[in-house]
């Protein structure tokens, strides 16, 4: 071979192989899911599902609270979704939706520092409220889709105060004016897999109700006037599902017949319904939470971000593979009855939060000696939050008269300044706020009730 | 001859550069300069030009240049007069037929009339060449096999641009012009006439195709294979059958039991490509307008096969009532 072929021929073997650049690397397995010789197979690639697995993994649960206590409503103010919960169990839901969805920012990424826990000044505080309301409503209504299952935070936002996969209204890639008209295609669009179809399947079928269907259910012509264009836009949607999915069309479909119910999969009629459910958040949830979004949040268009399949699935059939966290955190599911049982004793009970710190103090009933673990407790606190403002606040239980009971939460508000006193806290740094509502909540002799709160000021 | 025993050509016949024989009639003269080049030689004969031009073959370069100009002037403009996102994203772009809304009438430039004037332009410029290709042939005595073939391809075009779209009542039902567009536009519509594998003339069409490709092979690996014995000069062997067509016919007469003549394989392959485009037009012509859905049509007639279920039934939600919407 002479150097000119030699080199020719290793220039076309480059640009062949810079072909290939664009393409998925070996093995992919297969799995048959149909009746033999349809076709009807789930790919994937051993080597990328490692990944995917990996990046989709639930979190642990923190272990359950014992049950009992006042209502969280009785408790806290402004209480308007989870006021059916134990205080305990309020506030490890609480924890746990830092965790899911503000593991950086903390609290103080609702609540704003400074300020009491009540306070809405903050949008996110106002928002993540609508979200506690949807994610109960997508618990207990659209089963069809969740089944037991269910949604938690965790399932969109996995640590993130906005989850990775949302959509917003899409002007579509600027051209010229009196040429180059995209017709709503033909750019190398990411949510469609990036090929030529409709760039934005999200706005005609999960905002707006879009007729999916364009295929005919008879042979012949009847009155059916879907174009191949319109067919496009249902292309585009069912490509985006099934990057979402991480799925093949055959997931759902037997190909041969993709508009055939009795050759599909029974995972057609949960996509189905899953394409309504999205439909319906983006409604009643997602979009009109708009205006309370500052500007950063919108979309090009002003709007705000909204749900598409990814959003929850994150490239995988199951969000998560399927793990219920739900059932660890059934607060989140329909309105749960309250629980009873088990209540705590006298003692300190401290509830780590990632920039706030409260601490319980617990009384023996009629009592105003701290009990003995607490001067220890108080201690540890006054050390983590040195030059802070102390917030301290008594509650009595219910038994005894008003204004018994009114000196009681004082004298045990009082026990635990004198403590923090001595524990070298000036006066400065201590504010006795007497709540609007000392009764602790729950009836009689009700433990929980019986204690004073500090909190950050 | 052994040179010939290869899958590349490696051998380069030189001669004096030829004009060609005489034109008959005509004010057009062949121009230009005839010049050698070494690795068109290689694939075919080494002598470029003198080429004809003629007026069909003017004018269907203006209309063609006029077309693509629209064409590629829509994609630029697409991507904001970008030129590096032009050669970017150049697979992705399109010119867009109108909206179906638009039915026939003829649309704002910007919202499809762009693509009934490339249409235009285009289709204009393919007749003419096909005008020009007729008049070569018989100019040079020449039967007008190849004219022909051309214009079964122009039929299938015509009926994916113009007929068909004619008859469904809209140009939003042609094909845009962009690489990875018209094939997506191919799988869209394969789906809205419910698979298009189902479709008889699709399914002659793709037998014609592989046939043709089939017979192609077959064809050209036997005169390869008898170029020893002069095989390559296979017209002559027609009428004067020597050495080599007698190898290969016996060849294919040993192997398969029958055989084709030097002749007769150049109508199968002929008839094989031009009936390719023939049938897969007619399949296209009569999909949305005489037939709605190709699976169902499958089904009523008996063509597509019924599988055991595998899954457990499944319902249509939509048909449930009490169904969200």
């Amino acid at each position: 071979m002479n150097p000119t072929i030699r080199r020719s021929a290793a220039l076309l073997l480059t640009g062949a192989l810079a072909l290939l650049a664009g393409c998925e690397r070996p093995p992919v397995d297969t799995v048959q899911r149909g009746y033999r010789g349809l076709g009807m197979i789930e790919l994937s690639n051993p080597r990328i599902a490692q990944q995917t697995i990996a990046d989709n993994q639930s979190p642990e649960a923190t272990p359950p609270m014992p049950a009992g206590g006042p209502p969280a409503s009785a408790v806290f103010k402004n209480v308007q979704v989870l006021n059916d919960l134990s205080v305990a169990e309020f506030t490890r839901v609480m924890v746990a939706m830092t965790n899911w969805v503000s593991p950086d920012q903390g609290c103080a990424y609702c609540h704003a520092a400074g300020e009491d826990l009540a306070s809405d000044s903050l949008y996110t505080k106002v928002v993540a409220r609508r979200m506690l309301v949807m994610t109960r409503h997508i618990n207990s209504d659209w089963k069809t889709h969740v089944a037991d299952t269910g949604v938690t935070c965790y399932t969109c936002h996995r640590g993130k105060p906005v989850p990775a996969n949302v959509w917003f209204r899409n002007p579509g890639p600027s051209a010229a004016a009196r040429a180059g008209n995209h017709a709503g295609q033909n750019t190398p669009a990411p949510q469609v897999g990036l090929t030529s179809l409709p760039y934005d399947p999200f706005g005609p079928f999960l905002d707006q109700a879009n007729e999916i269907r364009v295929v005919s259910t008879s042979a012949l012509p009847t009155n059916n006037y879907h174009s191949t264009k319109q067919t496009e836009w249902t292309y585009a949607l069912m490509m985006n599902m099934s990057q979402a999915l991480g799925v093949n069309c055959t997931f759902c479909h037997n190909t041969r017949s993709f508009a055939s119910w009795d050759a599909s999969t029974p995972q057609r009629e949960t996509a189905w319904y899953g394409i309504r459910m999205v439909r319906d958040l983006n409604k009643d949830y997602l979009d009109p939470l708009g205006p309370t979004l500052p500007p950063i949040r919108h979309g090009p268009l002003g709007d705000g971000p909204k749900v598409d399949c990814a959003t929850c699935h994150n490239g995988v059939y199951k969000p998560l593979y399927g793990v219920s966290l739900l059932k660890d955190y059934p607060a989140l599911a329909a309105p749960a009855p309250a629980p009873a049982a088990a209540a705590p004793v006298a003692g300190v009970q401290p509830i780590t939060v990632a920039t706030l710190t409260l601490v319980k103090v617990y009384f023996a009933t009629g009592r105003t000696e701290l009990p003995g673990d607490a001067a220890a407790a108080l201690d540890a606190l006054a050390k983590a939050h040195p030059g802070q403002q102390l917030v301290i606040s008594g509650y009595h239980d219910a038994q005894g008269g008003a204004a018994q009971n009114e000196e009681l939460a004082k004298q045990r508000a009082m026990a635990v300044r004198d403590q923090l006193r001595q524990a070298g806290i000036g006066d400065q740094r201590i504010v006795l706020m007497k709540p609007e509502q000392a009764q602790g909540g729950g009836g009689g002799d009700n433990p929980e009730a019986r204690r004073v709160e500090v909190s950050l000021k | 001859m052994a040179e010939y025993q290869n899958i590349f050509t490696r051998v380069q016949v030189h001669a004096p550069a030829y004009a060609g024989v005489p034109l008959a009639r005509g004010t057009w003269v062949r121009q230009g300069t005839p010049f050698f080049a070494y690795w068109l030689g290689r694939i075919g004969d080494a002598q470029v030009g003198p080429i004809y031009l003629g007026w069909t073959g003017v004018a269907s370069l203006i209309f063609g240049f006029i077309a693509i100009e629209i064409i590629g002037l829509n994609m630029w403009a697409s991507v904001n007069w970008d030129p590096i996102q032009f050669v970017r994203q150049l697979p992705w772009l399109a010119l867009e037929p109108p909206a179906p809304a638009n039915g026939l009438q003829f649309p704002p430039l910007n919202e499809g009339g762009w693509w009934l004037l490339a249409g235009f332009f285009l289709t204009t410029s393919i007749l003419l060449w096909w005008v020009r290709m007729y008049r070569r042939a018989r100019a040079l005595g020449m039967g007008t096999h190849v004219a022909w073939a051309f214009a079964a391809a122009i039929w299938l075009y015509l009926v994916l641009g113009f007929i068909r779209p004619l008859l469904m009542g809209s140009f939003g039902e042609a094909v845009p012009f962009g690489i990875f567009p018209h094939l997506d536009w191919t799988a869209a519509f394969s789906i809205r006439y419910g698979n298009l594998f189902y479709n008889p003339f699709h399914m002659l069409s793709i037998a014609f195709l592989y046939g043709a490709t089939l017979l192609f092979a077959m064809h050209g690996a036997t005169i390869l294979a008898v170029s020893r014995f002069g095989g390559e000069r296979e017209i002559e062997q027609v009428v004067d059958r020597g050495t080599a067509a007698e190898r290969g016919a016996l060849f294919w007469r040993w192997t398969m039991g029958f055989n084709a003549t030097m002749e007769s394989i150049h109508r199968w392959a002929w008839w094989f490509a031009v009936l390719c485009p023939l049938t897969g037009g007619i399949g296209i012509l009569l999909t949305g307008t005489v037939v709605d859905n190709w699976y169902l049509w499958a089904v009523k007639h008996g063509v597509a096969p019924t599988y055991p279920a595998v899954f457990p039934a499944v319902v249509d939600p939509a048909t449930l009532t009490g169904a969200p919407r």
